[in-house]
């Protein structure tokens, strides 16, 4: 055994010392190599990361909210479509939801006005989340002025910032109460914007959306599972479109890579002639080559992928966050939870490191089976 | 005793350039001798050295070294009694550039793996003894003509091999140089190897230290 | 002999292999640490507080994108019903055209 490693360990030597004579072309394929995994590896990080927490946070959405549709289009629900429908089995709790969107033209963002359930607030208070605290420099006690759709202003006094590190499900939230609420947006007693539903098991949830579609046939009924599957969906589209985006430089790089790793120059075709005539085996010039391959894509990985988990969750994706924000004035600032997924960084190193390396050994198998005879002539 | 039996070499058999660069030679070499195999260019020559040198293998005939035959032996085998046989002396040297003198002499024994720091020493001391100790770290491409032959026979000898192959060993060398190598050649013979060398120059042939001069022409042996 | 005067120094040059070697085995290491890290800190109670306004909320979707109610509100946006947002329609937001047509539109 420690023969084999001590072996492996010559080969090795040997192979750095015959990259170390194009340095400066062999550190360059290096970093561009590097580069790619880099990109590869952030964006993998980084959706991966967003998944899990959207998984793990909307865990805790409501089970089944209802959405009353007129003519294709979501619209208000009466607050007797709760008595309407009902008691269904397996419902432990049924409530009708305030919540509707706000343009402020001050600053061009969309807020999301929302009434919380279970929290007073005074009239005249609002209590408002770290991203529109952050935009509009608000802190408690200050006051802000919004022009309500009757026209008339309204003015609020900032009463409590809702936690900075809940940026990612809060950032534009503005909470009021009810009777502010209704004031401000002029939707009548007995109007809710849509309903939502508790059920505690699970397997009824579906049965719950069945008789619900028969009982208020002009409604939409949205599952938690479909909420957490859009999402998932939503990552993993993400991720394959910043895949596509980049499969042209991916792809360049392949070329770049094939022509460099598999094309055999007379020199080097002198060279295993030589290796072989002073008594090396065809295995171990294949084995060499395999570890030249080896080890240049071994190295670009890890040094991608660890500067890719820097970059995502140290650095939170500063790269990435113009691309994310689009037109948004309002976007979130949070860290994503460090998350790495086995599979995704088992597919990377074999889409990164495998082609590589086999690039590098395939030619040199012709090459290195030929006789040895060849540095005589 | 190398024992070669009828050997002959052909290239591109069965098509329409097919060529016989040796034909029906028979040739008996003795150990602890230097013998020189000679001829004008494609004489065969080079390809009967690469085919006692295990480097090839002979389209028909047998060579026996001692009591084994080799023709009938896969590569694997053939590749390992070269490494442990054969030293080599190529005409253009064939040191690999950009490598270092040390690690150009310890390339042989590398798929041996043997301990590096014995491995080095061995190194070592065969460059001391070929007054090759002061350039062990020069890359090869600073050498001067002479000492990359001199590299070249410390990389032939880092196995220990009993038999040493040079082809046209002086070609590239000024007729001192030439002179220096016989003289080191002479002191191989008197530490007991065997050696076989091929070249059309008379310093070779004619040196004192040679016991036997075979002349080879169209790929046949000439007795005289 | 040549140069039998030198004196024999049993220096060992630095191998080749040995700072690729060492530096690989450095980012294996440092690899198996990102693991390590992403077990230790990526728990979920650093997400507690986002979680929490999510169940008291009743909250549904992520403020990733507050630029049109059908990215701000991705699961609830009535995008299910048809001509509302055309898979075919333009974009209006960078952020539209990262998000996938929703599901139903590719059923019979």
């Amino acid at each position: 055994m420690s023969h084999f490693i001590r072996r492996q360990r010559y080969l090795i030597d040997f192979t750095v010392a015959s990259l170390a004579r194009r340095k400066g072309k062999n550190l360059g394929l290096l970093g561009v190599y590097t580069l790619i995994v880099f990109l590869l590896a952030s964006v993998m990080l980084f959706t991966q990361a967003l998944r899990q927490e959207a998984g793990l946070l909307l865990q805790g959405a409501p089970e089944v909210v209802v959405q009353r549709m007129v003519a294709g289009r979501h619209d208000l629900i009466p607050a007797d479509y709760l008595e309407r429908m009902g008691r269904i089995r397996g419902v432990a709790a049924r409530y009708g939801r305030l919540w509707g969107y706000f343009y402020d033209p001050a600053v061009q963002a969309n807020y999301t006005l929302m009434v919380p359930r279970d929290r007073d607030i005074a009239d005249g208070e609002i209590i408002v989340g770290h991203g529109i605290a952050r935009t509009r420099g608000l802190g408690l006690g200050d006051f802000i002025a919004f022009r309500a759709s009757s026209g008339t202003t309204f003015s609020f006094r900032v009463a409590d910032v809702l936690a900075a590190d809940a940026e990612l499900v809060s950032a534009d939230l503005i909470l009021v109460n009810e009777a502010d609420f209704r004031a401000f947006f002029g939707i009548a007693d007995g109007l809710y914007t849509d309903l939502a539903l508790e059920v505690r098991n699970p397997q009824e949830v579906r049965k719950v959306a069945e008789k619900l579609t028969v009982l208020l046939p002009d409604t939409r009924p949205i599952l938690r599972e479909e909420i957490l599957r859009t999402y998932d969906a939503l990552f993993q589209w993400r991720q394959g479109i910043v895949f596509v985006l980049l499969a042209g430089s991916l792809l360049a790089f392949v070329i770049f890579a094939w022509d460099k790793a598999s094309g055999l120059s007379a020199e080097e075709k002198r060279e295993i002639g030589i290796l072989k005539a002073i008594g090396w085996e065809t295995a171990d010039v294949i084995r060499m080559k395999f570890w030249e391959g080896a080890l240049v894509s071994l190295g670009a990985f890890l040094l991608g992928y660890l500067a890719a988990y820097v970059h995502v969750f140290f650095f939170d994706a500063a790269l990435f966050a113009p691309v994310l924000k689009g037109w948004a004035v309002l976007y979130p600032q949070f860290s994503p939870q460090p998350y790495v997924d086995g599979l995704q960084v088992a597919t990377l190193f074999f889409f990164t490191v495998f082609p590589y390396t086999v690039a590098t050994v395939v030619p040199i198998w012709r090459a290195a089976t030929t006789d040895p005879d060849a540095v005589m002539r | 005793m190398i024992r070669l039996n009828d050997i002959s070499k052909a290239f591109n058999q069965g098509q329409p350039n097919e060529f016989w660069a040796v034909r029906d030679v028979n040739l008996d070499i003795d150990d602890n001798c230097i013998t020189v195999l000679r001829g004008p260019s494609g004489s065969g020559k080079t390809t009967l050295l690469s085919m006692i040198g295990c480097l090839s293998r002979p389209t028909s005939g047998r060579i026996l070294l001692g009591e084994r035959n080799l023709s009938g032996l896969p590569e694997r085998f053939l590749t390992q009694i070269r490494r442990e046989t054969f030293g080599f002396i190529f005409q253009r040297f064939n040191l690999i550039a950009g490598l270092t003198v040390l690690d150009n002499v310890m390339l042989p024994a590398y798929p041996l793996a043997p301990d590096h720091g014995e491995l080095v020493q061995r190194a070592t001391a065969l460059l001391e003894q070929f007054g090759m100790a002061g350039k062990a770290a020069s890359k090869i491409e600073w050498l001067s003509g002479g000492e990359a032959q001199r590299t070249a026979i410390c990389r032939a000898l880092l196995n220990d091999p009993q038999i040493l192959i040079a082809d046209e060993p002086t070609a590239n060398l000024d007729s001192r140089l030439s002179q220096e190598f016989m003289t080191i050649i002479g002191e191989l013979k008197a530490a007991g190897r065997t050696l076989i060398l091929t070249s059309h120059d008379p310093v070779v042939s004619d040196a004192a230290c040679v016991d036997r001069v075979i002349t080879l022409r169209d790929g046949q042996v000439q007795e005289g | 002999m040549y140069g039998s005067s030198t004196t024999v120094r049993p220096h060992c040059p630095a191998r080749a292999g040995t700072v690729p070697l060492l530096l690989l085995g450095a980012g294996l290491l440092l690899f198996a640490v990102t693991l390590l890290d992403a077990a230790w800190r990526g728990d979920d109670a650093a997400l507690a507080s986002s979680r929490e306004l999510v169940v008291t909320l009743g909250l549904t979707d992520l403020a990733l994108f507050t630029e049109a109610r059908y990215t701000r509100h991705l699961s609830q946006a009535d995008r299910h019903t048809a001509f509302q947002d055309h898979p075919l329609a333009l974009d209006h937001f960078p952020s539209g055209s990262l998000v996938p047509p929703p599901a139903r539109l590719g059923q019979p």
